[in-house]
């Protein structure tokens, strides 16, 4: 799992207040509001199972199930893992964020982005890197050591976005009255941070309790590596559904303590005009100290699975090349990669199409949905999938659209948020203009929403690829038998401890990564709060 | 003068607003409204926001349906008992607030986004036309290559009119096409459409909150109030002799006093003040125009200066009126509040002689 969801939830300010409360009360068209309550029906179908699940099981059998030592290991591991990433993705994402947008780091534009690039490095690449430097890493110790250099930009490239576009004003304000720069730090801008602190607590977390590879790879046990094990030895029994609705509830309780830290405190700017540009703070003699940490960070983030990726492929040498395996896994990638973006973008727009144009508690509800169950990790999506599949649509098991279905649903928020934004800049006075010069409406849709929209929903299906092209728990459940995604290749491969074999899928997964995780980064750098 | 003498049409009226209601949920939004506008004037409808102005202009435009009345345009029924033509179908020309200058578009296809590709076959011919449009609006054709964020405020909505007109439409819309430009800008804009549109021979109607802006730019205006008309007519007949204090108030700056009209003279604490066409008697609210209400070297009717409010060019001036007959020391005078030049003339505590210009509307009280 990578990218994700860092495009955190949208606020809901966007659209002119004018057009917003006139559009408010008239009827959204019939066709689009079908569409989107049989999407989000449709989403509601892995949180269907589980709680299906644990009541057929019925309370004695759960409870057997749930309280027994070994849920007990692998709830102190999945708490302890949370506790120690958590915090150290927040310190460290918020304090990289800082040096880079407001202190005079020597390069400081080139470490903004160098720092941002590990996203493009999947967590389970990570996880091999690692092990194949140290192979004694496991354990608590060695999950929070490749969470953290995994998942902290999640934090650091939304504290950089809101400290970017953060009014210098204030800071210039706070220092009119009396506070010195460490205090101003604490006292004006930590706690403006504290949206993507929250914000990006949350997708750092959901990220650990969904991450199977990575964990997997250095033998150590969550929820979901347990859950994987369960239904590969038992093939779905109660046991693998008991622990899944354990993750589910772990799920849900960080979304409700994520809503209630966030609050409802907005940290726009008050007041009009430009905001300027600050003045970075001299960092005087702790330039040296700044500059190895930013230096040491980027190396165990992206030095180190790089040069394991480099030096694994190196020592394979050309054999390691498979040719045709190499290409049909590409193919297969690309294939599944853009049809599933495709699907995706599309059952988003009526979603994003009501959010934007006919805002109202019930459009709220069906888009808050949406958020809640893309949530829930893919193993549990997964388990979901093949239990419906097999007992009400047969032929649908281990069939292409049902991996597709799958994909649309853990990714839907990418698509979402993006499309929510593109619309929202195709306010409806271009509509009536486009309109008033003799368009049809049908005409209009096509010439002016649509083609405005494009370069957001381009960015969104962006997304959604490249979270498919990572996805590994959904792929190796749900995926006809003889599928090979790149991922996939790459985990059977790296399982096998045929590390130089594995290399060249690592290395096709990051460059397909990187130029989306650019993509990404500039996205968030634009994006003002939307 | 009547409250809706010019909402009569006749069979020259451009376009007939008969009866229309609109309601959004439970607010009643324009509670039968009737208009009817001549070909080739121009037309105000002037109200303070959420009166409904904006709502009765994108019923005429086709952007929403009325709930009941009819809109007729150019003889043809365009909306109500059954019928209803879109809006890209009625040929009536529209500028919204910010221009909604398409932004992935130059200027010169934002401006040929509406002509007719029959009658303007291949590129020559739109260029000649896009200049031509560009021409009208005081724009160099360079312009044309432009995209619409290089533009400044008052460019982009001269370029929303050319696009508009491109089309040549026989009714135009603006919707407070002005209020986002600044002041000295929007003078300059709004004078030189109010131009364009001239030339163009276009029936235009203009919606605004800005009582200077109706009062300048159009032929005629239209008052509106809680989702009716308040008054019609022409600026000077509206601004001079608006139909109730309301009206009058938000129209300018009035000056309401006590007074007692017999026949066509009302007494005030200004003196006796000649009413035409007085519609009631006895006591009633006497209106002037602080304008109306001159300083003067010598004369009977006298007020003490309160506080005085310097502008520049001029001051206003808060004044205490003594009661005719009495002395200036008592306390119950009315106060008025006037406007002058001279700003050297008016000290607070000054005592100053004043003279009222033109006659006086009475309200009933």
């Amino acid at each position: 799992m990578t990218p994700a969801t860092v495009v955190s939830r949208p606020n809901r300010d966007k659209t002119g207040g004018r057009v917003r409360n006139r559009r408010g009360r008239s009827r959204p068209p019939a066709g689009m509001v079908a569409a989107a309550v049989a999407v989000t029906l449709a989403t509601l179908v892995p949180l269907g199972f589980v709680i299906t699940m644990t009541v057929l099981t019925g309370g004695e059998t759960a409870a057997r199930l749930i309280f027994r030592p070994r849920v007990g290991e692998l709830l102190f591991n999945t708490v302890a893992l949370i506790l120690l990433t958590v915090p150290l993705c927040i310190v460290i994402g918020i304090g990289a964020a800082w040096l880079v947008e407001r202190t005079r780091l020597p390069g400081a534009r080139f470490w903004a982005l160098v720092l941002a690039a590990p996203l493009a490095v999947p967590a389970f690449v990570n996880s091999y890197a690692w092990v194949s430097t140290i192979p004694s890493l496991s354990g608590i110790g060695g999950g929070t050591l490749i969470s953290v250099l995994s998942y902290y930009p999640l934090v650091y490239i939304s504290a950089a976005a809101a400290l970017r576009r953060m009014d210098p004003a204030q800071e210039q304000a706070a220092a009119s009255l009396g506070l010195g720069r460490w205090r101003t730090f604490f006292r004006v801008i930590l706690p403006q941070l504290w949206l993507p602190i929250t914000g990006g607590a949350l997708l750092v977390g959901l990220h650990l309790l969904a991450e199977f590879g990575a964990f997997s790879m250095i033998r150590f046990n969550t929820f979901t590596t347990a859950i994987m094990e369960q239904y590969r030895s038992t093939f779905n029994g109660a046991a693998a559904n008991m622990l899944a609705s354990v993750l589910v509830g772990f799920c849900l309780l960080m979304l409700l303590l994520e809503s209630r830290l966030r609050g409802n405190a907005r940290y726009a700017r008050l007041g009009s005009g430009v905001a300027g540009r600050p003045e970075p703070l001299p960092l005087g003699r702790y330039r040296l100290p700044a500059l190895a940490a930013v230096t040491v960070l980027a190396l165990l983030a992206l030095g180190v699975p790089l040069g394991n990726v480099l030096r694994w492929t190196l020592a394979g040498g050309a054999e390691v090349w498979n040719g045709p395996m190499i290409v049909h896994t590409l193919l297969q990638t690309l294939f599944f990669g853009l049809a599933g973006a495709l699907v995706t973008v599309l059952l988003a727009f009526p979603l994003a199409w009501l959010a934007v144009r006919y805002p109202s508690w019930f459009t709220r509800l069906l888009e808050g949905t949406n958020y809640i169950t893309s949530s829930l990790p893919g193993i549990v999506v997964a388990l979901a999938f093949v239990t419906v599949a097999i007992n009400f649509l047969r032929p649908l098991y281990q069939s292409v659209p049902l991996v597709i279905a799958a994909y649309a649903l853990l990714f839907l928020p990418r698509a979402l948020v993006n499309l929510r934004s593109g619309l929202a800049q195709v306010p409806q006075e271009l509509e009536e203009a486009s309109q008033s010069l003799g368009r049809s409406p049908l005409a209009t849709f096509v010439k002016i929403t649509l083609r405005m929209a494009a370069p957001a929903a381009a960015g969104g299906a962006a997304l959604v690829f490249l979270g498919i092209a990572n996805e590994l728990t959904a792929t190796l459940l749900l995926s006809p038998t003889g599928v090979n995604t790149l991922a996939t290749r790459f985990w059977i491969l790296s399982s096998q401890i045929d590390y130089s074999g594995a290399a060249p899928y690592a290395l096709i997964l990051i460059l397909l990564s990187l130029p989306m995780t650019y993509l990404l980064y500039t996205q968030s750098q634009k994006a003002a709060g939307q | 003068m009547s409250p809706a003498s010019a909402d009569t049409p006749t069979p020259d009226s451009h376009l007939i607003i008969d009866k229309v209601t609109k309601s959004f949920g439970d607010t009643e939004v324009l509670r039968g409204v009737s208009l009817s506008v001549h070909r080739g004037i121009t037309t105000a409808i002037v109200g303070p926001s959420g009166s409904g102005k904006t709502t009765l202009l994108r019923l005429i435009a086709g952007f929403e349906a009325p709930d009941s009345g009819t809109i007729t345009l150019a003889g043809e029924r365009v909306a109500g008992e059954g019928r209803w033509i879109p809006a890209h179908r009625r040929n009536v020309g529209y500028v919204a607030q910010d221009g909604a200058l398409f932004p992935h578009l130059s200027v010169g296809q934002n401006i040929a986004f509406g002509l007719d590709k029959k009658k303007f076959a291949g590129r020559a011919a739109v260029d000649a036309r896009v200049a031509g449009l560009l021409e009208m609006v005081s724009l160099e054709p360079g312009y044309a290559r432009r995209r619409p964020d290089e533009l400044s405020g008052g460019q982009q909505q001269r370029v929303a009119l050319a696009r508009a007109l491109a089309r040549e439409p026989e009714l135009m819309l603006l919707d407070e096409p002005f209020s986002a430009l600044d002041a000295g800008l929007r003078v300059a804009t709004r004078k030189a459409v109010a131009r364009t549109l001239a030339e163009a021979g276009v029936t235009t109607i203009l919606v605004t909150h800005d009582q200077g802006e109706a009062l300048s730019f159009a032929d005629q205006v239209a008052v509106m109030r809680r989702g009716e008309l308040a008054q019609i007519g022409n600026p000077f007949v509206v601004y001079t002799r608006p139909s109730d204090r309301e009206t009058a108030e938000f129209l300018g700056d009035a000056v309401i006093l006590d007074a007692d009209l017999q026949g066509s003279l009302a007494t005030c604490a200004l003196g006796g003040i000649p009413v035409r066409r007085p519609t009631c008697q006895g006591k009633v609210h006497l209106m002037l125009r602080p304008e109306q209400i001159r300083i003067v070297p010598d004369g009977q009717i006298k007020g003490t200066v309160l506080e005085t409010d310097f502008f520049g060019p001029e001051i206003t001036v808060r004044l205490r009126l003594h009661p005719d007959g009495r002395g200036s020391s008592d306390l119950d005078g009315e106060t008025i509040t006037i406007r002058h030049w001279n700003a050297t003339l008016a000290k607070p505590g000054s005592e100053l002689s004043l003279r009222v210009i033109g006659e006086g509307v009475a309200f009933p009280a």
